[in-house]
């Protein structure tokens, strides 16, 4: 049997990598360029006086110390969030077989709010690291809860599995939203849940190394979760425990969300919108995928940011906000392809 | 029979809402609760029926107006009438009422838009439909919240708490003219009463039986659409509660007629929304809380539906 199953995946995943490599290259050159630019550009866009000239001078105390503790932390928080929040959708995709699901869309960004919310009210002077491994505990029981519906639904239907993510998140957001309001917390809670990155600061950002870290994680234990994905049966033939797998990717996944929830709030659809784009333009390899989707959530997460912050100028538009607009766009255009394609 | 009952605790929760804990004031409390009752009478009314008007023309039970987006839409609008006019909201009740005209207008064309536009192409997969109508509605909230940010501070206050559900808050300074609205639609509905029962067995079987399906489809979006703006201006966006109240109408009477499904809906409606503002305002002190239970009773409900029913 797995003499069978084994090579067939394998050569494919090869011939396509063989065929592909060529042009491969010219992208990579070209999303770096583009991270570099956008990168520059975040740096040298905010309210306060600076320039790179003033800075490579190294005349300009101020504006050292602007680049320093404000500019050049929000530009790393962003990267590393965008980056480690596509990789946690890719892993989704990957455990659950569906293109559509993601932590916004599975009820996890809202269960680790809630576990936030908990901690806030519970026990206020818990240091950030605390906070967000309550919120990992929390978003992980969530996810599992969610799995376990999925389980219990006959038939599934592709659209029917984000339907249900995002139902649920609904109802764990009531309750959430039910606390807040007897604790006359809603203003507060609507002010850290929409995703902002205007508050970070030298200090205040480094928790998102972990993520990026797990993402990392993840990224060498691309092609386990590329085989969980195929099933149960599937795994255990391989000789995997698919238990573990499972478990393992929901940690990396809950983790991730957590983390980019306790710095900067919530950032929805990104998990789902730029693994789709990676899908669609060098395949389901996942070890192959991993860095790009990681690099274009970067860029995505960039790019939406330095929008928000020139729409409105001097003024800022949060990300949450922006991704939450560009996001439903693009999720409702892989949709109506789905549609065609079907 | 069944009716009956309906009515009667429609009836026991009006009393209790208007009559509990009043320490005999009549002469303000009557005039000050009237005004919250009739206004919470009227989006019970919007909310029922236009859900079961809804999901006659869609024939299913679990799509409605407010999953489809309409609320958030409706909100959005909203929003782009301060910004586009600069409308101060603290102005007088007549220009409060034309800016109320403007918007319902425009929230119908946009609804009906959106219905022909989208989810009738994607009419073959109920699940495809409802994914899509869920994240047009992230989609226009998100489109409020950054047209709300454009906007100046002071508004953008006032628009904020208008995105969130408020039963206690009510505004009651429209009940004239969302009643003239609700009129208005409720007529076009009642022209059309006796189409219902065979739209809801589905369009072909519709046009074979000699309904002008088109006309008749078209014509209930814009009382829908008219129902929806009405509920969504006095009490802010409620996602469930239509579903909540049109399904429990379905299991309590048992029968497809639409003459005694509209009916059941609103009294259910009525019950929830008077007796549980009785309930949690009056006795139990919780304010503010019903929109949530709703949210959470509903969710568990949606769910409950969506995962039961074999795909057709």
């Amino acid at each position: 049997m797995s003499h069978l199953a084994e090579p067939a995946p394998a050569s494919g995943g090869a011939a396509t990598a063989a065929v592909r490599r060529p042009a491969s290259h010219g992208w990579l050159a070209l999303v770096l360029a583009v991270a570099l630019i956008l990168s520059l550009l975040s740096i040298s866009i905010g309210a306060g006086d600076f320039s790179f000239a003033g800075l490579v001078a190294g005349t300009d105390t101020q504006a050292w110390q602007l680049f320093a503790v404000s500019r050049l932390p929000r530009t790393v928080a962003l990267l590393l969030a965008g980056m480690a929040l596509a990789v946690a959708g890719l892993i989704m995709q990957m455990l659950v077989r569906n293109r559509f699901v993601e932590p916004s869309t599975a009820g996890t960004i809202e269960s680790a709010t809630l576990g936030i919310l908990v901690v806030m009210l519970l026990a206020p002077d818990t240091p950030v690291l605390g906070k967000m491994l309550v919120a990992t505990a929390f978003a992980m029981v969530g996810t599992l809860a969610f799995l376990g519906l999925l389980r219990r639904i006959p038939l599934r239907s592709p659209y029917l599995v984000p339907l249900v993510g995002l139902i649920l998140g609904g109802v764990v957001q009531a309750v959430t939203t039910f606390f807040a309001v007897r604790h006359d917390m809603l203003q507060t809670l609507h002010a850290w849940t929409v995703g902002d990155f205007s508050g970070v600061l030298r200090g205040r950002y480094e928790l998102l190394w972990i993520g990026f870290g797990l993402a990392g994680a993840a990224y060498l234990a691309a092609d386990r979760f590329t085989v969980a994905g195929m099933g149960q049966q599937f795994t255990t033939n391989l000789g995997l425990d698919y238990r573990k797998l499972t478990l393992a990717g929901l940690l990396i996944v809950s983790a991730i969300a957590s983390v980019v929830v306790v710095t900067a709030g919530s950032i929805p659809f990104l998990g789902l919108i730029v693994p789709n784009i990676v899908s669609l333009l060098f395949g389901d390899n996942m070890r192959r995928s991993v860095p790009w989707v990681a690099l274009l959530g970067g860029v995505f997460v960039l790019a939406c940011d330095i929008a928000g912050r020139l729409v409105a100028y001097p003024y800022e538009i949060p990300i949450g906000t922006v991704v939450g607009i560009v996001g439903s766009v693009l999720f409702l255009v892989l949709l109506l392809r789905g549609r065609r394609a079907a | 029979m069944r009716m009956g009952i309906l009515a009667a605790l429609a009836a026991a929760a009006i009393a209790t809402y208007m009559l509990a804990g009043a320490n005999g004031n009549w002469g303000f409390v009557l005039p000050f609760r009237g005004a919250k009752l009739a206004a919470m009478l009227l989006v019970a009314f919007a909310i029922a029926v236009s859900t079961v008007l809804f999901q006659a023309i869609t024939h299913n039970r679990i799509l409605t107006p407010s999953v489809m987006g309409f609320d958030a839409l409706y909100i959005l609008i909203q929003a782009l009438m301060v910004l586009g006019m600069g409308i101060n909201p603290a102005q007088g009740e007549e220009r409060q009422t034309v800016q109320f005209l403007v918007e319902v207008a425009a929230m119908t064309g946009f609804a009906c838009l959106l219905f022909w536009g989208v989810f009738n192409g994607a009419a073959h997969s109920l699940h495809l439909m409802l994914l899509m109508g869920i994240v047009f509605g992230l989609l226009f909230r998100s489109l409020s919240s950054l047209v709300v940010r454009l906007i100046d501070p002071n508004e953008f206050a006032y628009l904020q708490d208008r995105m969130f559900a408020s039963f206690s808050a009510i505004e009651t300074g429209l009940l004239w003219a969302c009643a003239l609205a609700i009129g208005l639609a409720s007529a076009i509905a009642w022209r059309l009463r006796r189409s219902y029962d065979v739209l809801a067995l589905g369009r072909d079987v519709a046009v074979n039986l000699g309904v002008p399906y088109r006309r008749t489809v078209m014509a209930t979006l814009v009382a829908v659409s008219v129902m929806v703006a009405v509920s969504t201006a006095l009490v802010g966006p409620v996602l469930f509660f239509g579903l909540l109240v049109s399904n429990l109408a379905y299991v309590t009477m048992g029968s497809d007629r639409h003459r005694w499904l509209v009916p059941a809906a609103v009294l259910w409606a009525v019950i929830f929304l008077v007796g549980g503002q009785a309930l949690l305002e009056r006795i139990l002190k919780l304010n503010a809380t019903i929109s949530i239970a709703i949210e959470f009773a509903g969710g568990l409900l949606f769910l409950l539906l969506v995962t039961r029913r074999k795909q057709s």
